[in-house]
Order: C-alpha cells, then structure tokens, then sequence
C-alpha cells in the first residue's frame, strides 16, 4: 500500500494542515508520497522531504499548477493517483475544492472530512452538522479521502529526510484563469491550528467592539472567530466565521462570548476541550456544551477576564 | 443563456436529528424536509441572472424520491421556467448524482449549471466538482460573487485565507456559499402559477446511468455527548477554574 498526500501550501512555505494529513495517512498505514503542485515550490518540496514518516516527494513545478486551479491539477493528480492505494488531501479549501474532481476522474465515490481511521477501507466522519457519526467502508481501487485536521494530531515537522522527484507533467486545460485574491491579514495564530480561540456573536453588537476581543485575545495568545451571525452583520470578515459552513476548530480552550450556541455554529467547535460560555442569556444553548458558563454581560465580563489572566 | 439549478430535498436545517436506534442511519419519519439551503441561494441567483437579462431559461432539477417535486415546485415558485426531477428512492453518492445531472446537462445543454456548494445532510461537499470534472468543464466553487460578460464568468471565492477570483470559460459549474445573496420568500400567487408550470419526471435507467457506489455506510452513530458543566458566579471564579482545575491557560 503506497499513500499519496496532496501537499497544502501557498507556493511560499507548507500549510500545517499538511502534517495532520500525513498523520491520518500513517495510521492507514503503507508508504506515505507527498505531492507538491504549484510554481517555484523548491522550498515548500524541501520541507515536505523533512516531514517525519514522508518516504517520497513529488514536486510537479509549473506554471499551470501556479494557484491550484483544479482544472489543472485534479488531471495530474488522477494521473499520478493510479498507483496508489489512497490519495488524501485536508479537508481545506483548496482541498476540497480539487478532490472531488479527481476522484469523478477515476470513478469513485469520495469520502470527505474523515475524523478517524478505522482500518485501511473503513472511515468515521460526521453528517448532519456534526449531530451524528458514520463509518463508511469503501472498496474503491483507489480510496480518495479528505481528512478534517483537527481530527488527527499532526506529525513531526522534521526528522524525515524523503528524497524529492521532479515531475514532468504539465497538464493546462485552459477552461480557467486566475484573476487576483484579497487575503485578510493578521498577526494572531491561524484560527484552526490555534491552542485557544476567541468567538465573539451576535451580542458583540458591532464590528468595533470585536476590539475587547483582540485585547483577550493577545493576553492569552489566542485567535479570534466569529458566529454566522457576526460575520452576515458585516463585524468581522468571513473568514473567521467557524461553524459547519465556515472553519471547524478543536482548540484546547474555546470561549464563546456573546454566541447562541446555533447547531451550525456548535458542527464548528464541540470538539474542542473545554468550551467556555459567556452569555447574558442562561436559557442559550450554548451552556449545554460549555464546560464553563459565566451568565454575565460581555461587556463588563471581558475586560475584567483580560485583567485577571 | 440557459440556467440549470440543482435542488436537494433534505432535513429542514433546525431540526435536531436523531440517530436510529438500530444504527442504519437517522431517523427521518415524520420531520420536516426543505431545500438545502445552499441550494436555496443557487435558485436565487439564477433568477437575479434572469431578471438582469443575462438568463433566459431557467431549469430546476432534482434527484430523489417522488417528494421531491415539492421543492421543484418551490423554485417555480421562486422564478424558475421548469422543472426536471430525476426519480429514485434509494440514497445516492454524490458520484452518482454527479453522473445523473451530467446526463441531464447533456440533455439541456446549459451555459451555466449552479448548485449549493454542500447538502446540510450527508455534509459531503462534492457534487458540483464532480459533475464539473465529468463534463469537463471549469468549477468556481464557493462563489460569493458571480459576474458573467460575453463567453466567460467571473467567480469570486470564499477560500481559507479571505477570497479570490478566477474566470471561467462557459459553460462552467458554480457552487454558491452562504454569502452570494440573500434567498428570497415565495409569494402566493407565484405559489399558484407554479402548479401549472412543467414538472418532467425522468429515471435514472431512461437516462442510461449507473448509480452504483464504491462507498457503504457501515453504521450511523450518535456523536460522543459532553459532560455536563458548571456555570460559574464571577469572572474571577471562571480564571481560578480554567487555571487550576481545567489548566488550558
């Protein structure tokens, strides 16, 4: 069995979602490839040969594979995919943006987000926004799976010493281009690899408050999300948005601050290990999860937290 | 330019499922069922396309049990021309209904197919990919912006890291995120008018496709539930208990 893990980068450094899936493909167990497709990756490619447990690295550089448009590298993968038993990717945007349509081009069913590894043709994940857990068996040839990273705790950085394989093929399909992005910048910890994270709802009333937040979440070396609800009012950009249709986090502490506790919101955190609730309301649903529930005014809440830790 | 909208029927997104006891998957006697909202904001952009001239047919299709029809009628209500529903009461992969709408986008030849970009049911978030690898075309995938001019379309994409914009030769597959437009109410009148608007049935077997899977669902559990915690009197309590007793900080 010989594992292919697609690499999750920005052409500049190896994404750490990355070694989450290495550690999910080691416990299927068997070889483990990774393949590094974009433009001018040699750094990125050097880091995947450090990666401890990587026998393998595959570095298709071109410029056709230059912001990962799938259309140009789902062909390559299927292409590269067919000798091999499983192809994982994480469950990013890019991730599942590309996976699904390598597995159509080699004819299986996909599964998507594994949370677990149950033998090597048998998965968990979760459906229904998290409310239930199935564990699906595939007997495809080649079993195309992504994997939720918080599910898997990822693998040493450094250590292995793979060797890396130039690969020639350039495939361009010439149905796409990419026009230009607007990345959101910030200092703090990216939201799903952080060790604490700070979400603030609905009840922060407006973007500027988000600042009490920050404030926290600087003191504690933390990130800071947002429910649907902040995020639709226009308080805070969509990318911090957690919950089933924005990023799922499993930190070691979640404090959840003006937030309802909408089951879309909890399919994005109620894994994490100790969920803290701070919520003028004690009927929200957010205290049936919360280890920690302070029923007090945010406002007056949040600085004194800030303060004291 | 023709449209082609995908539509699933699924558990009404505030309903609290619960696992059958058995095992073999959720129970759903007896729940309400919607369109998937991501499929809700699909339709809606498809008729804002019509309404800016840029659509001149819009197509709704749906695959699954005969009940389905409610949801197709709820699009006509909503502003779509007609209807397709694909029929078959077993639970289809996303392969297999990437497949069947592949058959389908044959058929009718849109210049632009959009689906939601998941099914808040199986939460899977791969149909619309498959169906773009299936017929070749490009994917803009989590639009939350999509402007067509002349033979191409420009999507713009929620993506980890903020959002980016490809352009896409047509005919192309977009997915929309929750962000694209705000899904508008049906009226009653248009509820009416919508009765009298075609309905086509088809089967997978007239349409000459497989749907069998590589994928079996083994069982279907209830998640771990949390302990039960503690509600604290004062912030300085909740710093104590996180400190010494949980020690996350």
């Amino acid at each position: 069995m010989t594992i292919l893990v697609i690499a999750e980068h920005d052409n500049k450094a190896l994404a750490p979602a990355t070694l989450n899936t290495v550690a999910a493909a080691a416990k299927i167990g068997g070889d483990v490839h990774v393949l590094v497709a974009g433009q001018g990756v040699s750094a990125v490619a050097e880091a995947a040969a450090q990666i401890a447990g990587v026998a393998k690295v595959l570095s298709a550089d071109n410029a056709a594979y230059a912001h990962q448009l799938p259309e140009n590298v789902a062909p390559l993968v299927a292409e590269l995919g067919k000798g091999y038993s499983h192809i994982l990717a994480a469950a990013t945007s890019n991730g599942k943006n590309i996976l699904p349509r390598v597995a159509a081009a080699l004819d299986v069913d996909q599964i998507s987000e594994i949370i677990s590894v149950e033998s090597a043709d048998t998965f968990k994940r979760p459906i229904y926004a998290g409310n239930a857990i199935a564990t699906v068996q595939s007997n495809a040839a080649v079993k195309v799976i992504t994997v939720r990273a918080t599910g898997f705790d990822p693998v040493a950085a450094e250590g292995g010493s793979a060797a890396v394989e130039a690969v020639g093929a350039a495939h361009d399909a010439g149905i796409s281009s990419f026009v230009g992005e607007e990345l959101a910048k910030s200092d703090r910890p990216e939201l799903t690899a952080a060790k604490i994270v700070v979400s603030g709802g609905r009840g922060m009333q407006n973007g500027d408050n988000f600042k009490h937040l920050y404030a926290l979440a600087d003191k504690l070396g933390a990130a800071v999300g947002a429910s649907r609800a902040a995020v639709d009012a226009g308080f805070v950009p969509n990318d911090m948005q957690v919950g089933q249709t924005g990023k799922i986090v499993a930190p070691q502490l979640y404090i959840a601050v003006g937030i309802s506790g909408a089951i879309q919101h909890l399919a994005g955190m109620k894994d994490s290990k100790v969920i803290v609730a701070i919520n003028k309301d004690e009927e929200a649903p957010i205290f049936q999860v919360a280890d920690y529930g302070l029923v007090a005014d945010l406002f007056e809440a949040i600085p004194e937290l800030e303060k004291l830790v | 330019m023709k449209v082609l909208v995908a539509v699933k029927r699924v558990v009404d997104y505030n309903v609290k499922v619960r696992v059958k006891a058995d095992n073999s998957g959720v129970d759903l006697a007896n729940v309400k069922m919607s369109m998937n909202p991501f499929c809700e904001i699909a339709v809606e952009e498809a008729v804002r396309l019509k309404e800016k001239g840029v659509a001149t047919e819009i197509v709704v299709v749906s695959i699954g049990p005969t009940t389905a029809q409610e949801q197709l009628r709820t699009a006509l209500a909503l502003g779509a021309d007609r209807a397709i529903l694909v029929e078959s009461a077993e639970d289809l992969t996303s392969l297999a209904v990437a497949k069947l709408l592949k058959a389908v986008v044959d058929k009718e030849q849109p210049q632009l197919v959009i689906l939601g970009k998941q099914a808040i049911d199986s939460d899977n978030n791969q149909t619309g990919q498959m169906l773009a690898a299936l017929s070749g075309y490009g994917q803009g995938t989590f639009a939350s912006k999509v402007e067509v001019s002349g033979d191409s379309v420009a999507v713009t994409r929620e993506i980890d890291g903020g959002a980016q914009t490809v352009a896409l030769k047509l005919p192309a597959i977009v997915t929309t995120d929750l962000r694209l437009n705000e899904p508008r109410y049906a009226s009653l009148p248009n509820i009416m008018k919508a009765k009298k608007k075609p309905l086509e049935v088809l089967t997978p077997d007239a349409l000459g496709v497989s749907t069998a899977s590589t994928n079996k669902t083994v069982k279907v559990e209830a998640p771990a539930a949390r302990s039960a915690g503690i509600k604290v009197k004062s912030v300085a309590e909740l710093v104590e208990k996180l400190k010494n007793e949980a020690k996350v900080i």
